[in-house]
């Protein structure tokens, strides 16, 4: 009597009982976890080199002068101090335009708009695509309309609104992420309590998805304050002697390292590294309080 | 609890906006353009310029700024009224002196130093130390296939040129093609071309096979890394140098410098002037200063002469 | 003992009244939608202030020269428009940045996601965002000073002062991050299930990661490239300082090339005068690279849609 095995399809699971073939598996693996190791070692120990060696190259130049210092011809005696200020003022305009029309953007993609709409689809769509342009076509826009369309000339105002542009799509995304996160027995209780719609946003959805919001906008302001192309674009000027102004020429600090670094003499080039330490003091700083906020404020729902 | 926090954030924020316009008016700066000089042009020149608005600014002196977009560049700004002195490493061209006049824009041209225009090579190329007008033209002229230093002279090795140079916008440029090529303008295009010399220097400097031309107080700046060559105008190979951009022996590299200071701002803005008459007083000491070719005593006041001329 | 009292009052109407119309609520709802509306109006300007000066040098410029031409010197003598050498730099930057990002990139997240113990995840994944935080000017200038010497100096590789390897190095590895974090999001969408069973049917970690986790994740993996890659595309400090400013075609990376966004940065430096050749060069290629980014962003989004898995 014959009986019809089933032609089962061995998979490349190995035969239990093989035991070279467990080693040769074993190894493999090894192999493989290392491989995930190196990559590891590269991502990580290329940012240790770098911030070991910006440090140690700037470190000669780090001092107060870098601080207070206006810029000069002479590397020795060269600081700082205006493209500082500016980059904290754009920071501060940054912050003061992106915040309030980011949040307002999602809360009303996510509370208000009705989704069955072609327009809002639109919208949702358009912020994506936002996110994607490249700082430098944004300089382009600001270059047209804001310097010179608008009129309002290379001022601090103009490269305050353009990073706003930049950074908006990461607050509106963040916040959406913020309000989506909160769930919707809140919301509903607050209804049946006969809270309006807005109510229910303003005073239950806000307040609980605030911490995700305040990330995502130090996150976006910390991007922006490292930004230089679009500024290069509408004209941060070379050299500016003198704290900057809301409707003043000005130049921010990467702008200020930019020029650092074209130049050949090695002066610069330590200036230049004393200035990109700085600007990563700024910069990490606020990425580290964005993660302790994360993580503090996060919400067991 | 946080949402005060990230109100107090907000605040403390838009505080900080409101200062820095407070303090705009009663800074030594006032943004108002009242005191502000705005100068722009060749990067040439820029250091010059800087180099005087530092010094006039220890001395009492008020702010400039001082953008370097090119003398081509810093021209059209000018003559759109957007600039009070442009600086230029080239005389004004026609068609700018025709925008200017179209726009209203009525000028004084003072020459400020003197810039032997020099062609550099890195401290490690040894065959090369004098090339010919000629052979000038033949590696730098529109159309040029030359692409290594044994085309340029047969003792030289086979090493490939590497050129770097100023883009179309740089007075040098003009200047340049205009006295090597014969034509302003008329270049071969497949060079690294940079508006901002520091970039020329970093690229010949790091490169074997490496030239370029550029403004000289850059040459006697990066002295430990580049080279000059001599150029031959044609009665022999003269060196750049102070002594040979003055006495007019290192031709036909040697160039005036130029500040162009607009009339209107002169007159409307009291510190234009005083910045522009500090600068001619201590033209020499400025120059120096910033590695060019001063002008002499006797230059200097035909120049204060010309100022005075036109604001009388 | 009382049954529910049949007799309890009701409205005398079957409908709800008519809704109190609260204009309070009306404003608010306008309000969002114009603080919506104002992202599409950025992307309007966009356009708009792309699309008017492109088109208007494309009357100048015929798009068939402009596309296909493969001398790039706009601003010269004898003008050139053919934008291929600076597409070619674009993709060589973009290519070796892509090899440098992907695999590490995957290496990454598989790490994180399958290897890594919670603790060590919680507190790697913050560094690797540190990592996405660097600014790209001192990305740049990490190029320039150290990675381009370590290179000709440590590795003997015979680079030119401005190449596109070191740029592409530095950029790829400024992408690992944008690569891992969304691939690690991805992969830790993969149900358990899918996982456990692998296990249970005998696979080791290696099989399981790389035929049930990541075929799973594809998608999302798919997706994360093509976002690491069109940011490769779109980036501008480290090119501009970095990689150099020769547009020519060539696809050995130790040669200068210039990308789009580096002619972009280099030229049109605010003080460009408006109706100029230079200004809507600037227009023509912005457009361009806009184009190719959206292009693959569009294509991003499509191909999660088409490839993801759905899980029940």
């Amino acid at each position: 009597m014959t009986v019809i095995e089933p032609h089962v399809e061995r998979d490349h699971v190995p035969a239990p009982d093989d035991a070279t073939t467990r080693q040769g598996r074993a190894w493999k693996n090894r192999l493989f976890k290392l491989a995930m190791l190196f990559c590891m070692f590269v991502a990580f120990g290329t940012l240790a080199v770098l911030l070991v060696d910006t440090l140690v190259t700037g470190w000669p130049a780090l001092s107060s002068q870098l601080l207070t210092g206006l810029p000069s011809t002479v590397a020795g005696e060269a600081g700082a101090r205006p493209a500082i200020l500016a980059t904290l003022y754009l920071g501060a305009l940054v912050l003061l335009f992106s915040v309030p029309i980011g949040v307002l953007t999602a809360i009303y993609l996510e509370e208000y708009a009705n989704r069955e709409r072609w327009w809002n689809r639109a919208i949702e769509v358009n912020i994506q695509n936002l996110a994607a342009v490249p700082a430098i076509v944004y300089g382009i826009l600001g270059l047209a309309f804001i310097v010179r369309g608008i009129g309002v000339g290379r001022v601090v105002l103009a490269g305050g609104l353009i990073l706003t542009l930049v950074v908006l799509p990461t607050v509106v995304v963040a916040s959406r992420e913020a309000i989506r996160s909160v769930p919707d027995s809140i919301r509903q209780g607050a209804f049946a309590l006969g809270a309006t719609k807005w109510q229910v946003v303003w005073r239950q959805v806000l307040p609980a998805a605030i911490p995700g919001m305040a990330t995502g906008a130090i996150l976006a302001l910390s991007r922006a304050v490292g930004e230089t192309a679009p500024l290069i674009m509408v004209g941060a000027i070379t050299y500016v002697a003198f704290n900057p102004t809301l409707m003043g020429p000005y130049t921010a600090l990467p702008v200020q390292i930019y020029n650092w670094t074209k130049q050949p003499d090695a002066d610069f080039q330590v200036l230049a590294a004393a200035g990109a330490v700085v600007l990563l003091v700024i910069v990490l700083s606020m990425n580290a309080v964005a993660i302790v906020l994360r993580n503090r404020y996060r919400r067991q729902w | 609890m946080t949402i005060r926090a990230l109100l107090t954030l907000l605040s403390c924020c838009a505080a900080l906006t409101l200062t820095a316009v407070g303090c705009g008016g009663d800074d030594e700066s006032s943004g108002d353009g009242g005191s502000l000089i705005s100068t722009d042009g060749s990067s040439t020149v820029g250091p010059f310029t800087t180099r005087a608005a530092e010094d006039w600014k220890s001395d009492g002196g008020g702010d400039v700024t001082v953008g370097i977009s090119g003398t081509g560049g810093g021209f059209e700004r000018f003559c759109a009224g957007e600039t009070d002195i442009s600086n230029a490493s080239r005389q004004i061209d026609e068609e700018e002196v025709a925008l200017c006049e179209e726009a209203g824009v009525e000028y004084v041209e003072l020459q400020v130093a003197t810039d032997a225009l020099t062609n550099v090579v890195p401290t490690s190329n040894e065959w090369a130390t004098c090339l010919t007008v000629e052979q000038l033209s033949a590696i730098w002229g529109p159309g040029s296939k030359v692409s290594s230093w044994n085309q340029v002279d047969p003792s030289f090795p086979d090493t490939p040129l590497k050129l770097y140079g100023p883009g179309t916008d740089s007075g040098t440029f003009d200047y340049f093609t205009d006295v090597i090529n014969g034509e302003e303008g008329a270049s071969r295009t497949d060079f690294s071309a940079s508006e901002d010399d520091n970039v020329i220097v970093q690229g010949v400097s790091g490169s074997e096979g490496g030239l370029g031309y550029l403004g000289f107080s850059y040459f006697e700046e990066n002295q430990d890394t580049l080279k000059a060559l001599e150029v031959d105008g044609g009665s022999g190979c003269v060196a750049p140098s102070v002594a040979a951009a003055q006495d007019g022996t290192y031709t036909p590299l040697a160039r005036p410098l130029f500040m162009y200071v607009k009339l209107s701002s002169l007159t409307d803005n009291e510190s234009v002037s005083d910045f522009v008459s500090y600068t001619l007083e201590n033209a020499e000491a400025i120059a120096t200063e910033a590695q060019f070719v001063p002008l002499n005593a006797d230059q200097i006041a035909e120049q204060q002469q010309k100022l005075e001329g036109a604001t009388s | 003992m009382t049954t529910a009292d049949a007799t309890v009052a009701r409205p005398a109407a079957t409908t709800l009244p008519r809704k109190k119309v609260r204009w309070g609520e009306q404003v608010v709802h306008l309000v969002l939608f114009v603080a919506a509306a104002i992202s599409v109006l950025t992307t309007v300007g966009i356009v708009v202030s792309l699309v008017l000066p492109a088109l208007d040098f494309f009357r100048e410029v015929s798009p068939v020269d402009f596309f296909t031409g493969t001398t790039w010197a706009p601003l010269f003598l004898d003008a050139q428009f053919g934008v291929v050498p600076l597409v070619v730099g674009t993709f060589v930057i973009s290519f070796w940045s892509a090899l440098v990002a992907f695999p590490l990139g995957i290496g990454v997240a598989i790490y994180l996601s399958e290897y890594a113990a919670p603790r060590a995840t919680a507190f790697l994944k913050p560094i690797l965002e540190i990592l996405a935080a660097i600014p790209t000017v001192v990305l740049g200038y990490f190029a320039l000073t150290f990675v381009t010497p370590f290179l000709r100096d440590q590795l003997n590789v015979q680079v030119e002062i401005f190449n596109a390897l070191s740029a592409s190095l530095v950029l790829g590895i400024m992408l690992i991050p944008t690569v891992a974090t969304l691939s690690e999001d991805a992969m830790a969408a993969v149900p358990r299930d899918l996982r456990d069973g692998g296990y249970a049917l005998g696979a080791d970690k290696l099989q399981v990661s790389t035929r049930i986790v990541v075929p799973a994740a594809v998608s999302g993996i798919i997706a994360a490239f093509v976002l690491a890659f069109s940011r490769a595309v779109g980036e501008t400090m480290i090119v501009l300082i970095a990689a150099g400013q020769l547009a020519q075609i060539t696809f050995d990376p130790r040669e200068t090339i210039e990308t789009i966004t580096a002619f972009i940065g280099a030229t049109g430096n605010g003080d460009v005068p408006t109706g100029s050749t230079e200004y809507k060069t600037i227009f023509a290629v912005g457009l361009t690279l806009f184009v190719m980014t959206l292009v693959m962003n569009l294509i991003s989004i499509r191909l999660v849609r088409k490839y993801r898995e759905v899980y029940e």
